[in-house]
């Protein structure tokens, strides 16, 4: 292989790779806050059609991307009302956010169909970002390197900073935690917005960078895959970092492989991988857990009433 | 308002059966003549569901008032399509079609209930008296590209992104490579299966790879123009499919292949009007109008040009068959003697791969 | 302003009346939704909600789409209870129509009145196994069946992916990918000639029954509501939280394989890639629907049921987009989940007194 293909490798799946991670590393905030949304899917297409449709009436992609932000905050509000102020059960609420998801995204993206707008652009100027193996480092668009920065930024918070201790303290044991006199509610809404708006930024990423078009459906169920992620990492950012451009690098070698002439790969075999590598970690995690070492929030899912 | 008032009591008192139908038939003759349309996708997929609606619009525009249409979208295949088949036809339309392949069980099925309405299954194989078959020759439009990509490839590689190995993705696959390589013999054709109709970062990553593997034309057989988009961002060509997708990629998109169904329609609805309609299986081609060739890209070269139009004038006389012998599939054995072309029977089981395919 | 009051018990009459306040609630917001999207939201919600019930033509199809859910949702509702969240189920109805598949196409040449009864019993057997990996490694390791059984649920459909275009595809079908078509003694057979009502609709009010019968007058549905509701009195009580996962999860699984299975043996007759329709995730929707009550739950499956038949209906009648109708589903359960607060707590307006 030349230098020139193992650079457009490492490209592709780093594209590929980044809206997973947003979307996962938002998700990983809000269970560490003992909350399990599962309307990832829904809030990355809120994300995406907003994103475009903002795009394409501005002409801005800048204002695209807040605006995907703005969108899965406000889709991740309506699961934290419900959960957090009326206390609905977590895993119904989450499965009926990404219906809601799916069915508000084609409604508004009706009008958008066929429609197209300048793909988000490299950050760096032409001499680094075109440069045949410079690029590999300077050639990505804002959001891969927002998307790094989020995670060492996440990672840093949740380990070393007090407002990440309490939120950490909020999802292992929010009735200690409320006894102390931490606002258990307020926090996890906290935590909700923010994984709604990296699941927007996400969503958005299909239709400003790596596909910079609507179609119903764009995301076509990255969001599951981003929740299987964020168990896969043992709920730690570096992981996550390294589970999403893990499973990048397997989707881009598997298609890689078939352009190259190997035929031999079922297609259904490579896909459940990640899935069984998911339960394979959870069950090493629990066989692990012996040495002392809790991983998953041990609220994760459960609802919290202060009285 | 009265429409619906009408058609619901029209349903309270029919029950599932047809022997009341005719009813409706005979007592609304001044009313318009209802038309239904079953789609897999949601409208707005931009893909094969939109060319279908592009059909069903149409038919409004040509018939106006004198028809009413009513689709049902984002329909599962399976029982799901019975009942919104039957929906369909207790509705009151007089014409259903089916557009997937999918739904074909579920049409003969439902035709059975309802002997005196008219049914139409895209790409099926199954008829009945009151069901009958449509489909396009989308393998002639394949020949029309495969001569530009044989011309205009330095690589004298392409890169083929297909959905599923059904005969209609493979004689797609041979039609292209077998016009390729009668302008360039060592043309290659390598083929990423997606295993999905639909999924655009999937398609556009595929396309991503193939560049990689030195294809300098893509095309594809999946529903969106998220591969065209690659091809342009990385500076090679690529061909639309299904509908002019030259917006998507200006500079990349040498020309598309591109579904009308509206003909079609037309014509069928137009003979369920009078009375004329009979079950049948037509595979309409270029000649039909149903395939068509989006305009050429100023960048395809006057002899590309020239031969790609031979092609198209060669198919629509009739003296140019894309499946022409002698052909010999990739283990060597002689799957068409010299001079003979394919019979659709051979077509449409067709599961084997001509030379210079690498699938 | 408006005060909130945690109950001290949960109301009886708010877990019966809620669902009735959510569904008049969702059709009064469905209106104001489709009328400001420009449709006729009057005739909308009516073709949603109203018509399929009107309509005798329509009943068959709303007992065809309840069906499965009805009985998925019977199954997890008792996990539920016990608190434990197995949302895998979709996976487990895969599985359970896989394995009846097997038997189905291990006998096709063959008859007799035996073949269906073991079909049957595989599709249990199929949905029981792949539910007992979340529960073993719930019971054994303490991971979370919450995640194992979704992730086993992707397993499932490449499984389904790889079988209906690999091994089991139709040798006659032109290379597309599904299996043959069942013959008639692997077929479930029609309730009367001609008609779209199966042996799973029966089957299906009839677990209900029992079900209900388990949960509310056994000691066994007593341990799993002990179980869920108090954990620790559980253990003094003598009940074994691990058998009680164990055998909600088995349960669940099992229902839901033989859901599956009636799925592929009756409206599909085969199996296809499209066989996954989501009716696993839409079952936990129907127990929240039904309060976790078996019969309930019954009434939940024939409304969600309604919202599919009628949202095709919609789309003919005010041309409302199927996506509105998705919209609409999720609303209902919006406000349903909203309202359980009513259940929870007393809600009273009292003027402050300065």
């Amino acid at each position: 292989m030349t230098t020139a293909i193992l650079v457009s490798i490492l490209m592709t799946l780093v594209a590929a790779s980044t809206p997973i991670l947003l979307a996962a590393l938002g998700e990983l905030v809000t269970e560490k806050a003992g909350v399990l949304n599962l309307g990832v899917e829904g809030m990355m297409l809120c994300g995406a059609v907003a994103g475009f449709a903002v795009a394409f009436s501005t002409g801005s992609t800048m204002l695209g991307l807040i605006a995907a932000m703005a969108a899965g905050v406000a889709t991740a509000m309506v699961f934290a009302v419900l959960t957090l102020s009326l206390t609905a059960n977590q895993v119904a609420t989450g499965l009926a956010l990404t219906i809601f998801g799916i069915g508000a995204s084609s409604l508004i993206g009706a009008g958008f169909v066929g429609r197209t707008i300048t793909r988000l652009g490299p950050v760096f100027p032409a001499a680094l970002s075109e440069h045949p193996w410079l690029r590999a480092v300077f050639g990505h668009d804002i959001v891969v390197y927002l998307s790094l920065a989020l995670v060492l930024g996440v990672s840093l918070f949740l380990r070393r900073t007090r407002p990440g201790l309490i939120l950490r303290a909020v999802g292992e044991n929010d009735a200690s935690a409320h006894a102390i006199g931490y606002p258990v509610i307020a926090i996890r809404y906290g935590a909700i917005a923010f994984g709604g708006a990296l699941a927007g930024l996400g969503g958005a990423y299909f239709s400003l960078a790596l596909t910079p078009m609507w179609a119903d459906g764009l995301t076509a169920g990255r969001g599951w895959i981003a929740l299987a992620l964020v168990v896969f990492a043992a709920w730690k950012p570096g992981r996550l970092l390294l589970g999403a451009y893990l499973f990048g690098a397997v989707m881009t070698l598997e298609l890689q492989a078939k352009a190259a002439g190997v035929t031999w790969l079922a297609p259904e075999l490579l896909a459940m991988t990640p899935y069984l590598a998911t339960i394979a970690v959870l069950t090493m995690m629990s066989l692990g857990r012996k040495t002392g070492r809790q991983h998953a929030p041990a609220c994760l899912g459960k609802n919290f009433s202060a009285s | 308002m009265t429409s619906i008032i009408t058609r619901r009591r029209f349903n309270f008192g029919a029950g599932a059966t047809a022997a009341t139908l005719p009813l409706i038939g005979g007592a609304s003759a001044q009313a318009p003549l209802g038309v239904g349309f079953i789609y897999v996708g949601p409208v707005g997929d931009h893909g094969w569901t939109w060319t279908h609606d592009q059909g069903r619009l149409a038919l409004e525009k040509e018939f106006g008032a004198k028809i009413k249409t009513s689709f049902i979208e984002k329909v599962a295949e399976g029982p799901d399509a019975a009942r919104a088949i039957r929906q369909l036809a207790q509705a009151g339309n007089q014409i259903i079609f089916t557009t997937s392949f999918g739904f074909m069980n579920p049409t003969i099925q439902v035709a059975k209930q309802f002997p005196k309405l008219k049914f139409e299954h895209a790409t099926g194989y199954q008829r009945a008296d009151n069901v009958a078959t449509y489909n396009a020759r989308f393998y002639e439009g394949r020949a029309v590209i495969g001569t530009i990509a044989g011309h205009m490839s330095k690589s004298g590689q392409a890169g083929y992104i297909a959905s599923f190995p059904i005969p209609e993705v493979v004689m797609g696959i041979n039609a292209f490579t077998l016009a390729a390589r009668k302008v360039n013999p060592n043309f290659k054709t390598k083929v990423i299966w997606a295993s999905t109709w639909y999924d655009p970062a999937k398609e556009a990553d595929a396309a991503k790879a193939l560049i990689d593997q030195g294809a300098d034309m893509i095309t594809q057989h999946t529903d969106s123009a998220a591969a065209l988009q690659a091809a342009e961002q990385r500076g090679v060509f690529a061909f639309g499919q299904a509908s002019d997708m030259s917006s998507f990629a200006p500079k990349a998109h040498l020309t598309a292949i591109v579904d009308d169904w509206s003909g079609y329609y037309i014509k069928r609805v137009r003979e369920v009007m009078d009375g004329s309609w009979k079950t049948g299986d037509v595979w309409g081609g270029i000649k039909d109008g149903m395939v068509k060739i989006a305009p050429y890209n100023a960048a395809v070269t006057p002899a590309a040009r020239a031969a790609a139009d031979e092609v198209l004038k060669g198919i629509v006389a009739g003296t140019l068959h894309p499946f022409t012998g002698e052909l010999k599939d990739q283990k060597g054995e002689v799957r068409l003697k010299a001079g003979e072309t394919a019979s659709d029977a051979i077509l449409s089981k067709m599961d084997w791969y001509v030379e210079g395919v690498q699938a | 302003m408006l005060e909130w009051r945690r109950r001290r018990e949960p109301s009886t009459l708010m877990l019966w009346l809620s669902p009735l306040i959510a569904i008049g609630l969702t059709m009064l917001l469905g209106m104001i939704v489709f009328t400001a999207m420009g449709y006729n939201g009057f005739h909308a919600v009516e073709s949603i909600f109203v018509t399929p019930f009107l309509e005798p033509q329509r009943w068959p199809d709303l007992g065809v789409k309840a069906a499965p859910l009805v009985m998925i949702a019977l199954g997890l509702a008792i996990g539920f209870r016990a608190n434990v969240w197995n949302i895998g189920a979709e996976g487990q109805y895969i599985m359970g129509a896989i394995a009846g598949t097997g038997v189905a196409l291990v006998t096709h040449e063959m008859t007799g009145w035996w073949i269906l009864p073991a079909m049957a019993l595989a599709g249990v057997l199929g949905g029981m196994a792949w539910a007992a990996v979340p529960a073993f490694l719930r019971v054994r390791l303490q991971v979370s069946e919450i995640l194992t059984s979704l992730m086993l649920t992707y397993v499932a459909v490449q499984a389904l992916y790889y079988l209906v275009r690999g091994p089991w595809k139709d040798p006659d079908g032109f290379n597309f990918p599904q299996t043959r078509m069942f013959g008639a003694d692997q077929t479930l057979p029609a309730m009367m000639e001609g008609s779209l009502v199966h042996l799973g609709i029966p089957a299906a009010l009839l677990i209900a029954l029992v079900a209900w019968l388990l949960m509310e007058k056994t000691t066994a549905g007593y341990a799993v509501k002990v179980v869920g509701l108090a954990p620790a009195a559980a253990r003094h009580g003598g009940f074994s939280a691990d058998r009680v996962t164990w055998a909600t999860l088995l349960a669940s699984g099992g229902l839901a394989g033989l859901a599956g299975l009636f799925e592929a043996a009756g409206p599909f007759g085969q199996l296809t890639p499209q066989f996954p329709t989501g009716y696993g995730f839409t079952a936990i929707i129907v127990a929240f629907l039904g309060r976790l009550n078996p019969l309930g739950i019954v009434f939940g499956g024939i409304v969600l049921a309604a919202t599919y038949v009628g949202g095709e209906i919609a789309q003919t009648t005010v041309r409302l987009p199927q996506a509105a109708t998705g919209m609409f589903q999720a609303l209902l359960l919006f406000v349903l989940l909203a309202t359980d607060v009513l259940v929870k707590y007393r809600i009273s307006w009292r003027v402050r007194v300065a």
